[in-house]
């Protein structure tokens, strides 16, 4: 199954010089998105995943930001390096063919303009077309993601929308251009449980019926199983694992993925007495950890783990499963104690 | 609306009679102010003195005494305990000049405030950024007697390039009105640069952190739209109160020094005399003239928040 590429990020690297030293958000990290896919980035606060998908679009570019690495938008007129493009490159790109849902959509649409100008504008800003024609598109795209009487709605602001309506004139708005790409940075988080199974069926009918490729950048595992076709998981600036939704559920191979998997509770499991958790905090971005960065808080630290492991193919070398873990995969697989039970993937089938 | 309008209507009424009492108050306690002394010429008898307080009423009680110029205010009868003349009558006769002061300045401060604000925000930390701090820190710390002095003698009497103080009534000729108050406009404006280019600054940089400016970014909006569409209109919401105000109280006649420096005659002008002889009744009359336009333009202050800020009801 070999589709279409869309990105190819490849060592990308951000950090910020800030008054307490240089911090490095981003540490070398790599992957690629294809068309109809979703890629799901995985991993807790602070792990760099929002600051890897905006800086795709330039979101972090300021004058204490610094850059390395390359991060290629593939296009029939021709593939663009999104961290070195010049600003007005990317800006006929952002929300064009790139687009982006944001965290909390409270406060991500401006409160002192109507909703559908805010939609109109992005149309206006991308393609020539006239403002009527922009708006009759901005009601049927209102109409699509499920906000009702749209018509008469597209003339309401923002704080006369619930939050779930909210998000989803925030896709609605994502949706306006036809984006090849579309990023969802947490775009559940703050919305109520059953608004967010609305909300990620709007996402899965945008990669299914517009065959776009989608980063969903979340610390909800649940949401991943739903819609995730490959996850990378974050820790600290890096990517520690990466492989397919099954691979990395089934037979996840880091021990912070054990941690991740092994810290979601199950409603229809006894609850256990403590909450589990992974013990101990992040490392702060500006002072890590020599070798691997997980190590502090690893309950399974060995001699070589002062060693920085590489992002390799360690239990099939032939398989896009990769980690940053010096123990062996059989090691692995005796030391972990999650389980796919423990995890619910085999609720999966029946939600999908 | 119409409860908008009726409760501000009762708290015009308050905040007019407050000012009111506590004006009577301070000039009855404050020393030398007997005005029946003052009014009896030099070296007056005991005698004379006596019989203009029994004219005046000076000799009521001071509530009485308050009510009976409050009566003289709204009938149009108060007049002026040093020059007789009738207050109500001298204060309309100040409004044009004092109206055409207020406009012109609030106008400008407001036109250079938020360009200079904006363009320091955008050069923020930068040297433009710096350059323009000191500017307004200089503009803020400069007394307007003094700003207006200085004008006055080198554009005015030295280079000759202003004239030197006045006022022509703009039906009379418009280009000499103009003319007149271009120094008044910018002395009186310096200030209100200074202020309002500052907080407009620290606004926009509040602003260009909101999450919806990261979306109209994502959205693909060049930086000129974002900066107006999305950044501006939110940072003008806390100048436009400032404005208002400022406006009001100068509309009033609360630009006393700017009025005199540059004999205007406005109401200003006409409150600083008044005061300076302890002239209780236009004092007065102008308290409530400034009160009266301070609280309608906070009314109107209110109905425009409601128009740039939805989220603001008018209840």
């Amino acid at each position: 199954m070999t589709r279409e590429r869309l990105l190819d990020v490849d060592e990308l690297d951000v950090s910020f010089v800030t008054e307490g030293g240089l911090v490095h958000a981003v540490d070398r990290v790599s992957f690629h998105l294809a068309r109809g896919e979703v890629l799901a980035i995985v991993g807790e606060s602070g792990s760099g995943k929002s600051v890897s998908v905006m800086t795709l679009l330039g979101l972090t570019r300021a004058p204490n930001a610094r850059f390395g690495g390359r991060a290629f938008l593939r296009r029939p007129g021709g593939d663009v390096d999104l961290v070195g493009a010049k600003d007005s490159v990317l800006r006929r790109i952002r929300g064009n063919e790139i687009a982006m849902i944001f965290q909390d959509p409270m406060t991500s649409l401006n409160p002192v303009h109507r909703v559908g100008d805010q939609i109109v504008e992005q149309i206006l800003a991308h393609e020539d077309v006239l403002e009527a024609e922009a708006r009759e598109r901005a009601i049927g795209l209102l109409d699509r993601v499920g906000v009702p009487r749209a018509r008469d709605r597209i003339g309401s602001y923002p704080h006369e929308f619930s939050g779930g309506m909210r998000q989803r004139v925030m896709i609605a708005m994502a949706l306006s251009c036809d984006p090849d790409v579309l990023i969802a940075d947490e775009p559940t988080t703050a919305l109520d449980v059953t608004i967010q199974a609305q909300i990620l069926e709007r996402v899965r009918e945008l990669k299914e019926g517009r065959n776009a490729g989608v980063i969903l950048v979340t610390h909800d595992l649940g949401v991943v199983a739903e819609l995730a076709d490959r996850i990378a998981v974050m820790y600290s600036g890096r990517i520690v694992e990466t492989g397919t939704l099954d691979q990395v559920f089934y037979d996840p191979q880091h021990p912070y993925t054990w941690g991740l998997l092994g810290s979601i509770t199950r409603l229809d499991l006894p609850r256990p007495e403590r909450l589990p958790a992974i013990s101990g905090a992040p490392p702060s971005l500006a002072s890590r950890p020599q070798g691997c960065h997980f190590r502090p808080r690893c309950p399974h630290e060995f001699e070589k783990c002062p060693e920085d492991p590489p992002l390799e193919a360690r239990v099939d070398a032939r398989s896009e499963h990769c980690d940053r873990c010096w123990l062996s995969p059989d090691e692995k697989r005796r030391k972990r104690q999650v389980t796919p039970n423990q995890i619910g993937l085999e609720a999966k089938g029946a939600v999908a | 609306m119409a409860r908008f309008i009726v409760r501000r209507l009762i708290q015009m009424v308050l905040v007019m009679f407050s000012v009111s009492v506590l004006t009577f108050l301070i000039f009855n306690v404050i020393p030398n102010g007997d005005p029946a002394v003052r009014m009896a010429g030099k070296q007056p008898t005991e005698t004379q003195i006596q019989a203009i307080r029994e004219e005046w009423g000076f000799d009521e009680p001071l509530h009485v005494q308050y009510l009976t110029t409050m009566e003289k205010v709204f009938t149009g009868d108060l007049v002026s305990y040093t020059t007789q003349l009738d207050v109500v009558d001298q204060i309309v006769q100040g409004i044009p000049r004092t109206l055409s002061l207020a406009v012109g300045a609030a106008i400008l401060w407001m036109l250079f405030a938020v360009a200079l604000g904006l363009y320091s925000a955008m050069k923020a930390g930068r040297f433009a950024d710096r350059f323009l701090t000191v500017l307004a820190l200089i503009g803020i710390s400069m007394p307007v007697f003094w700003l207006g002095a200085l004008m006055n003698y080198y554009l005015g009497f030295k280079a000759g390039i202003f004239p030197n103080g006045g006022y022509v009534e703009l039906t009379e000729d418009p280009i000499d009105w103009a003319y007149h108050l271009v120094m008044p406009w910018v002395a009186l404006s310096v200030l209100f640069i200074g202020i309002y280019s500052r907080v407009l600054r620290s606004n926009v940089l509040d602003t260009m952190n909101e999450d919806y400016v990261r979306t109209a970014r994502a959205k693909g909006l060049s930086e000129r739209r974002i900066l107006v569409r999305h950044v501006l209109r939110n940072s003008l919401i806390p100048i436009v109160t400032l404005w208002g105000l400022d406006f009001g109280l100068v509309v009033g006649g609360g630009a006393i020094l700017t009025e005199t420096v540059f004999d205007l005659e406005g109401v200003g002008q006409f409150a600083a005399d008044a005061i300076g002889q302890l002239d209780v009744p236009p004092v007065l009359a102008i308290t409530m003239f400034v009160a009266f336009f301070v609280v309608l333009l906070n009314a109107i202050v209110d109905i425009l928040y409601a128009v740039l800020d939805p989220r603001v009801r008018l209840q």
